[in-house]
């Protein structure tokens, strides 16, 4: 048995990582990988309380969160495609302007 | 300790060192395929608490579905090591601060709600599949079908973004 707040830090942990590289990355493609880490990182917390209070909401509730991870990886590689194309680079420094 | 408390240290310490990994890493490739890893050890630790139904939809979905998508991308788009432009002095001032903040404020969320969350997580204790089956067709039935409706609109929005253009 695991108490609660064990899955909890290594919940914050694992966030404040993907925090992390989000501030300090500088390829697009990996920028959004933290996204995505930080996205599994609110899962585990979920899955934690939801098994921890008995009840099924929270797992219900990470389904959800995993089908909008899933359309927003669709829709932002599209834009990183789209991005690539126009400007010949990944580098999140050399796209400073809104207009692609 | 416990078995199942050394099962947990084991694949927290892997997911940690995965989410390290994808920061140390100047190649996407390698930050990809560490995600990947942090992905597989959260599958465990679901199996762990008991939630197979979650441990499969994320070794299926994520493990599967996103980061095939993820390499699919970094291949077709030929990315390369990470190039070092002239680090910005802003995110190496506050960067560290706030991340040590943030990490701060949550350690001291977590640590005054002891109390509540000091019951600790049995392993299998729920039917799971089937009451999370349940919950989702019968009060989550609106939500669903609106998810269905976003997937449509990603399907959609990914066609759009990614067609060449006409010349």
């Amino acid at each position: 048995m695991v108490p609660t707040s064990y899955y909890l830090i290594l919940s914050a942990v694992l966030f404040g990582l993907g925090v992390v590289a989000f501030v300090f990355k500088r390829n697009v493609i990996t920028i959004f990988m933290s996204i995505e880490l930080m996205l599994n990182a609110v899962n585990l917390a979920f899955v934690a309380f939801s098994q921890a209070r008995h009840q099924s909401d929270g797992q219900v509730f990470v389904l959800f969160v995993i089908v909008v991870a899933a359309a927003e990886a669709a829709v932002g590689l599209g834009i990183i495609i789209l991005m690539s194309r126009n400007r010949q680079s990944l580098n999140v420094e050399r796209v400073d302007f809104l207009k692609l | 300790m416990t078995p199942q408390l050394a099962i947990f240290f084991v694949l927290a310490a892997l997911a940690v060192l995965g989410a390290l990994n994808l920061i140390i890493q100047r190649h996407p490739i390698h930050s990809a395929l560490s995600l990947i890893v942090v992905m597989i050890a959260l599958a465990g630790l679901y199996l762990l608490m008991g939630s197979e139904f979650v441990a499969a939809v994320q070794i299926i979905v994520y493990g599967g579905a996103i980061m095939v998508l993820f390499v699919f991308v970094i291949m077709l788009l030929n990315a390369g090591v990470e190039e070092r432009t002239n680090v910005s002095k802003l995110a190496g001032v506050a960067g560290i601060p706030l991340a040590v903040a943030l990490l701060g404020f949550l350690a001291a969320a977590i640590a005054r709600s002891n109390e509540s969350a000091q019951a600790g997580v049995e392993s299998g204790t729920l039917a799971n599949t089937k009451e999370i089956s349940t919950m989702l067709f019968k009060d989550f039935v609106y939500p669903f079908e609106l998810t269905s409706f976003l997937i449509l609109v990603a399907i959609v929005g990914a066609i759009v973004l990614a067609q060449r253009e006409k010349s």
